[in-house]
């Protein structure tokens, strides 16, 4: 007989199915939280019913590990526990507080997987607020989940491999793209390539969707800035100053905005993980060992532990689930975990290289005028984060500028506007990013109402 | 409202019953089965304004993280438009309700 231990495993993505579907082969019983109505995470996410949406066209070469994923979720289901639309807002001695459907309830643990992803790491300029601008992940969930296009004249504007793809998506389904504005210069993509070349299949397909794009003639700019979204409450153009300086004016509807990912890291850090500023993606991550460990007990896989795309996340899934096996005493098999290991160390030193070839611009967020919005929940400008600190004596962190201006104080508590506001603290500071110290987790992770809330306590 | 009338653009058609809600008193027709904030945007270009500015809002993250596309249920109270189904009969509001007799 295994051990009876309870585990739960946060997040119904490939990394938490990956978990899962481990620690089930080892005869435990697991319970999976996914606060999505459908298995899949982001990435391989399923469209809502009764979309007529042709999903393997629309994931192209990943059609067909999209397909196995889901099929091998469906073979998992009736030997789980699983729990779809449901919130972790807190995470304290081994227990999860957790929201279904309006209702509170607690659930104990003895170890857990969090498998909670990444969303789009957004820097702010003029006008960014404007009804029609989306992140970038935003625009294929609105595509992936609901068979609409964020607008009829699409910008895809940012620094990101998954601009190129996303615009792909977008043409496949009859989306115009006006245009695919990058703000790293292509000399840095050049620099990275042999960090790339690490991955020669994903490189090779970043490169088809790019030179698909140019054959149809689709703007593909490298080295821009964004200057500003035109529009009188919607998005009428967007401005950009090309390479050479020149401003160029881009007609559209709607645009879609990212910078790359950013992991959900806040209920591993309240679960008791340590995080440490990475100056290559220029975030606070949390720190864990190459399977996923990060506190006795508490196991991280996928993009919310380290940036990686799907693939890294099936893999560290599996590895966090071996690890949680083994820290049980069990045995695992050793030549997979080899085999795990070195898939996931090749993919991620892949993601190195996209940080550098897919930079996060921060000369440009230091520069932003003071009349730019930082806190789109909170309302609060640049200028305001700048006054605050200039009244300050001695050294500001980022904590105290929060408290001082409410920015990150809001409904999406920091997710949207922290690694900006990181940059303008460190930047008015004259200090490093990771001197600007971090946002601190709080909960609960996400807004939940006080009646619940009361009912939890 | 103005001539651009609608944020989204469906791409694909959608199968199943078509339903009936109302927000901020109007008739809004959707799918069962599609997001409300789907169903709203196909046909208006903003949710919501904020509560400082007054600037209008769509949401933005469409992935239930940012929390900028939040409407009312005059049963179920606040809801995230982008993460929450079209249901026959809701009744819906871009504020919570009771802040217009606040406001006067």
């Amino acid at each position: 007989m295994p051990c009876v231990a309870e585990i739960v495993v946060v997040g119904a993505g490939p990394a938490g199915i990956n978990a899962a579907e481990r620690l089930c082969a080892h005869g435990h019983r697991v319970m999976l939280l996914d606060e999505g109505r459908q298995a899949g995470g982001q990435g391989y996410r399923r469209p809502s019913s009764g979309l007529d949406l042709d999903m393997a066209a629309l994931m192209g070469t990943e059609a067909g590990k999209y397909e196995a994923l889901h099929a091998r979720f469906a073979g998992l289901l009736p030997q789980i526990d699983y729990r779809p639309q449901t919130l972790v807002w807190a995470v304290e001695d081994r227990t999860l507080h957790v929201v279904q459907a309006g209702v509170a309830s607690t659930l104990r643990f003895d170890a857990l997987v969090l498998a909670t992803g990444a969303m789009d790491k957004i820097a702010p300029f003029p006008g960014w607020t404007l009804p029609g601008v989306f992140t970038l992940g935003g625009a294929q969930v609105a595509l992936k989940d609901q068979g609409c296009l964020i607008g009829r004249r699409v910008a895809f504007l940012g620094s990101s491999p998954l601009l190129v793809l996303a615009a792909t998506q977008y043409r496949k389904l009859g989306g115009e793209v006006v245009a695919i504005a990058d703000t790293t210069p292509f000399a840095r993509k050049l620099a990275a390539l042999p960090a790339l070349a690490r991955s020669p299949r994903t490189l090779w397909r970043g490169l088809s969707y790019l030179g698909g794009a140019m054959l149809a003639g689709v703007p593909v700019l490298h080295g821009v800035t964004p200057v500003k979204v035109v529009g009188d409450g919607h998005v009428e153009a967007l401005i950009l100053r090309d390479r050479r300086g020149r401003e160029r004016c881009f007609p559209c509807d709607a645009i879609a905005l990212g910078y790359g990912l950013k992991p959900e890291t806040q209920l591993a850090e309240l679960a008791g993980a340590t995080l440490r500023f990475d100056e290559a993606f220029r975030l606070w991550l949390p720190q864990c060992d190459a399977d996923g460990r990060a506190a006795p007990g508490l196991y991280l896989a996928g993009d919310g532990a380290a940036i990686g795309g799907a693939d890294a996340a099936e893999a560290s899934g599996g590895l966090a689930a071996m690890a949680l096996l083994a820290d049980l005493g069990e045995p695992v098999d050793e030549r997979v975990r080899l085999v795990l290991r070195r898939r996931l160390a090749r993919l991620r030193s892949f993601q190195k290289g996209l940080a550098q070839a897919f930079a996060w611009p921060v000369a440009q967020i230091r520069a932003l005028p003071d009349e730019v919005m930082l806190c789109r929940c909170e309302e609060v400008r640049i200028g305001e984060i700048r006054q605050a600190m200039a009244q300050q004596l001695g050294p500001v962190e980022i904590n105290r500028v929060k408290a001082m201006t409410r920015c990150g104080m809001g409904r999406c508590q920091g997710r949207v506007c922290g690694p900006a506001l990181q940059e303008i603290v460190a930047g008015a500071a004259g200090i490093a990013g990771e001197q600007a110290g971090r946002l601190r987790a709080q909960a609960p992770v996400k807004p939940i109402a006080l009646s619940v809330a009361g009912e939890a306590l | 409202m103005d001539d651009h009338a609608g944020q989204f653009v469906r791409a694909v058609s959608r199968q199943g019953p078509r339903i009936m809600l109302h927000f901020d008193g109007e008739a809004v027709e959707a799918s069962e089965g599609e997001s409300l904030l789907a169903a709203l945007l196909t046909q208006r270009s903003f949710l919501r304004r904020t509560e400082l500015g007054s600037e209008p809002r769509a949401g933005f993250c469409l992935m239930g993280a940012c929390q900028d596309c939040w409407i009312w249920s005059d049963t179920a109270g606040r809801l995230r438009a982008c993460t929450t189904n079209a249901t026959a009969g809701m009744v819906l509001r871009s504020q919570p309700p009771g802040v217009d007799a606040l406001r006067g």
